[in-house]
């Protein structure tokens, strides 16, 4: 049986950078999610490239990682990122005396934090709220998580890593002396248990991470924090603007590709709940009410979905709230801490820092194993983002590919064309029936869910109307069967929907029925609908002709 | 301006269905991806679809087609005029400066004429220009309108007591004054003094699509000043006039124009109401006998007005009316006119063509001039204004009697 260098646990952007530092310093690595990649935490956040700014203030240790690792991710991952800039702005109601304090703490910090008229301000964003009184710039960007966390894992697969999503850890395998020597793990694509073995296992599974160590016979005490957003259809802002104040509810908007999103909420929610987030009418109302104090015109912009993450926070004390909380990093030992050698979890952090709590875990997993390679993700591009890459122009028989280029920057030229792969399969977000194909051949889509987080397909106004039975052909065609893709089709429609519920009004409603009156009442969808619901892949693999 | 319409979209696509243009090429993505789904992406960078915009004929069938409100043609109006790549060049601006062309020429409109006509200058301007050699010029007047308006006519209005304006546009002043004159005599018969507006500039609907936005809002403004200072209605023969000035100076050029908006109106519509509220009365001919087909423009369709044209051609005694399925001619202003265009403009125009064919009347009516070249030029069938076809059919005695006698 083969032995891995490394087993890591969990999906996210954390596991997937963690597969990336192991594979990228000769280890031989397994990597294991249970559903799809980003289908936790990473996959439910703005999408901020923070500046480190929000922290600077109440947490200059988090703030000072933050802006190290956003100008890192400029240079690696530049393809997932767009430099936007960012606004501190002081509303009548907020107290401007903070803002010298925030100015300072961010220089502190090392963050290049500017105070400019509110003037200035409009100028650079004129969606701003007009009312303002003061205005900080900031280097803050947006980035795609998805993305980000795909092409990790696609960087480590060119390493030689080994990535399995649906595969599930049900228990830790141990050898006589307690040392944990791997995992049992369901496949959901065989419906099997299958038990894989490595010399250090890493869990990095957010906040399900403290039912992993608990599986494993330690305990992390994890603090689930819900945070809702809310997506709009299209772009009002071109900068992410902030509220200059404490952090608080709903004061970050950024913009992100085609939409801008705005959060987040900070509820306590008991670990149960983390599998099955619904977002209330209160925290949509909330959402919206502060939405548009920073800027005014989200008011009549319409609302695409709202959804939640929960923020894997390590408890440290009884903040009811969530917020004062480090967002720093924990590299837990379980060797030294509980007495279980060849276990090691990583968490807490951010999205932001991931790179550096992947080197952390690394660092940890290469002592162990007496590795002595240096750490080179700092200064490694991710594959699309090496080198300058020339944006192409689109043309009447390649629309889409500009949009292409800027989701997979010079991997581009792996998209194939021709007349029937340059045709686009989602049209709002203009997705080419070639890129759906490159997500499903190379960067492991299994179903319709997951080749919307690698193409942005079906994140659209639509919500999948028009491009959801596109890509259940091309499904079908990849795996040869039909009945699955219709299945898929109907779960991904649920999907959707469940996004769409709790800002059913407007266009939105009307939208809605749209799609339902196509695919329940035209196409029998519902013949199709699996009962219970997990999502499953129903891709193994492209079937030769 | 702000122009929200396009979240509105729920990509029904009955638009792209209805697109003339898309139903010809493959190279157009249709209104929908270059408008609503474009714009989405255009927030973030004004270059994106910018291929595509080029394809546009601003004809509006996706405006009247949408269930959803979105002002399709008007986003992609604006796209086309702030993108970073769509310059026009010489050939843009002669075509676009109607106003400038027609002054110039209408004083040598007997000599200019035959040599527009001329294989060897269709040649030159297809070279040079690019505009297509085999599109005939429409012929220059004698004598512009306004010329003849105030040399002939300006005294004889002053006498009647009820006053309406008259925005001739470039067409009936610089190439068919007659038909200004026609309206003249119409509503001069049912008891209407005509004045024109001081100050009249080109609507700039050419000058919008050509990408000129600068010139285009100078002349708006000019055209705005002069129908702000208009006491009574005012009236006009052209379509696409029309629905310039009431629909394109607010939603493309972002002008205010809801001051003067529900003062400008079609003749036809005018006459239509008036005649309908018993205001006035028409008396027709007896000996006028016309086998007629109407084309409803798109301009036409997208104001809602072709009624109206119907309603007083159905008035006519002798006149039997075939109505035409409401289709694009091709033509699109000057689009049909650039060397690059004419096939599509051809190919766009035949599901009309075949129509008129198959009707074979004796007159096309419709309210766009411009439909009129397109028809004339590629079937030969004689097109005309129905205020043309009005004025001819109507017993101006008559009319004039009947009006006069009213209180």
């Amino acid at each position: 049986m083969k032995e891995y260098d490394v087993i890591i646990v969990g999906g996210g952007i954390t596991g997937a950078g963690c597969a990336r530092d192991c594979a990228l310093r000769g280890l031989s690595v397994l990597l294991l999610e249970r559903f799809d990649l980003t289908n936790g935490a990473t996959g439910r956040n703005h999408g901020l490239l923070h500046s480190g700014s929000r922290y600077a203030v109440t947490d200059a240790e988090a703030a000072a990682e933050c802006i190290r690792e956003n100008r890192t991710l400029r240079r690696i991952a530049a393809h997932c990122v767009e430099p936007t800039e960012g606004l501190f702005i002081t509303l009548p109601e907020d107290d401007l005396a903070y803002q010298d304090k925030f100015v300072a703490s961010c220089h502190a910090a090392g963050i290049n934090a500017e105070a400019i008229d509110p003037k200035e301000a409009i100028a650079m964003e004129p969606a701003v709220n007009p009312a303002l009184i003061g205005a900080v710039k900031v280097p803050d960007g947006a980035v795609d998580p998805f993305r980000l966390t795909v092409y990790n894992a696609y960087d480590a697969r060119l390493h030689g890593a080994e990535v399995l999503t649906y595969h599930e850890v049900t228990a830790f395998l141990k050898d006589e002396s307690g040392r944990v020597i791997g995992v049992r793990a369901h496949c959901k694509d065989e419906n099997t248990d299958k038990e894989f073995h490595a010399r250090v296992t890493v869990i990095a599974g957010g906040i399900w991470g403290t039912l992993l160590t608990q599986m494993a016979g330690a305990k992390v005490n994890m603090f689930p924090a819900k945070g809702a957003l809310l997506i709009f259809g299209h772009r009002v802002n071109n900068v992410v603007i902030n509220r200059c104040r404490k952090p608080a509810d709903a004061d970050i908007l950024v913009p992100g590709d085609t939409i801008c999103l705005i959060g987040t909420t900070s509820t306590r929610i008991p670990i149960e709940e983390c599998d099955n987030l619904r977002v209330t009418p209160e925290e949509v109302d909330l959402l919206f009410r502060e939405g548009c104090k920073l800027a005014p015109s989200l008011a009549d912009t319409r609302i695409l979905r709202a959804y939640a993450g929960v923020r894997p926070l390590v408890a440290s004390d009884n903040d009811p709230s969530g917020r004062s909380i480090s967002r720093g990093i924990v590299c837990l030992d379980h060797e030294s801490r509980d007495g279980i050698p060849g276990l090691i979890t990583i968490t807490g952090g951010k999205l932001m820092t991931y790179r550096l709590m992947a080197e952390m875990a690394t660092d940890l997993v290469c002592r162990k194993l007496g590795n002595s390679k240096r750490c080179t993700t700092a200064t490694t591009p991710l594959p699309g983002s090496e080198g300058e890459i020339e944006r192409p122009e689109d043309a009447h028989d390649r629309s889409g590919y500009k949009a292409a280029w800027g989701r997979h920057g010079s991997n581009v030229s792996k998209i194939s064309s021709g007349s029937l792969s340059n045709a686009l399969a989602c049209e709002c977000e203009e997705v080419s029936v070639g890129e759906v194909n490159y997500a499903i051949d190379t960067l492991g889509a299994k179903n319709i869910v997951n080749i919307r987080r690698r193409t942005r397909l079906g994140m659209g106004t639509c919500q999948g109307e028009v491009c959801a039975c596109r890509a259940a052909g091309l499904i079908a065609q990849a795996n040869g069967c039909a009945l699955q893709a219709k299945e898929d089709l109907a779960a991904f429609l649920q999907e959707r929907w469940k996004g769409i519920f709790p800002i059913t009004w407007g266009t939105s409603v009307r939208e809605a029925q749209f799609t339902s009156y196509i695919y329940q009442g035209l196409c029998g969808i519902d013949a199709y609908s699996r009962e219970s619901k997990p999502e499953r892949p129903v891709l193994k693999g492209r079937k030769k002709a | 301006m702000k122009d929200h319409t396009f979240q509105d979209c729920v990509k029904c696509t009955v638009c792209t269905a209805y697109c003339p243009m898309a139903a010809v090429t493959p190279f157009y993505i249709g209104p929908k991806q270059a408008g609503p789904d474009g714009e989405r992406y255009r927030l973030k960078d004004k270059s994106f679809y910018d291929y595509a915009l080029k394809y546009c004929l601003n004809c509006k069938r996706c405006e009247v087609a949408c269930p959803s409100g979105v002002r399709i043609g008007d986003i992609i109006a604006k796209a086309k005029l702030d993108s970073p790549s769509f310059k026009p060049g010489l050939r843009e601006w002669v075509l676009a400066n109607t106003d400038l062309m027609g002054s110039l020429a209408v004083p040598f409109s007997r000599a200019l004429n035959p040599i527009l006509g001329l294989d060897v200058s269709k040649k030159m301007m297809d070279g040079i220009l690019g505009i297509d050699h085999r599109r005939q010029f429409p012929a220059y007047a004698k004598e512009t309108f306004e010329h003849w308006y105030r040399r002939k006519a300006a005294k004889a209005q002053k006498r009647f007591s009820k006053q309406v304006y008259y925005y001739h546009g470039c067409y009936a002043n610089y190439n068919n004054p007659a038909l200004a004159q026609d309206l003249l005599k119409i509503l001069n018969a049912c008891g209407y003094g005509v004045q024109l507006l001081k100050g009249e500039k080109c609507c700039g609907v050419a000058l919008i699509s050509n990408g000129l936005g600068a010139q285009a809002r100078r002349q708006a403004k000019a055209n705005l000043a002069a129908l702000r200072k208009a006491d009574g209605p005012v009236l006009t023969t052209s379509s696409t006039c029309t629905m310039t000035l009431r629909d394109e100076y607010a939603h493309v050029l972002g002008l205010d124009n809801a001051n003067v908006r529900d003062n400008i109106t079609l003749a036809l519509k005018f006459l239509s109401e008036k005649v309908d509220s018993g205001e006035i009365r028409l008396a027709f001919r007896s000996d006028y006998q016309k086998h007629i087909a109407y084309h409803t423009s798109c301009h036409m369709e997208r104001l809602g007005w072709w009624i109206y044209s119907l309603n007083l051609l159905r008035m006519i005694p002798g006149v039997r009316l075939d109505v035409l399925e409401s289709v694009c001619c091709g033509i699109s202003g000057t689009f049909g006119f650039k060397k690059e265009n004419y096939e599509l403009s051809q190919e766009i125009g035949r599901k009309l063509f075949d129509q008129i064919r198959d009707a074979q009347p004796e007159i096309v009516a419709t309210g766009c001039e411009t439909c009129k070249w397109q028809i004339e030029m590629s079937i030969g069938f004689e097109v005309q204004n129905p205020v043309s076809i009005l004025a001819e059919a109507l017993d101006i005695e008559e009319t004039t009697r009947l009006n006069a006698a009213r209180p």
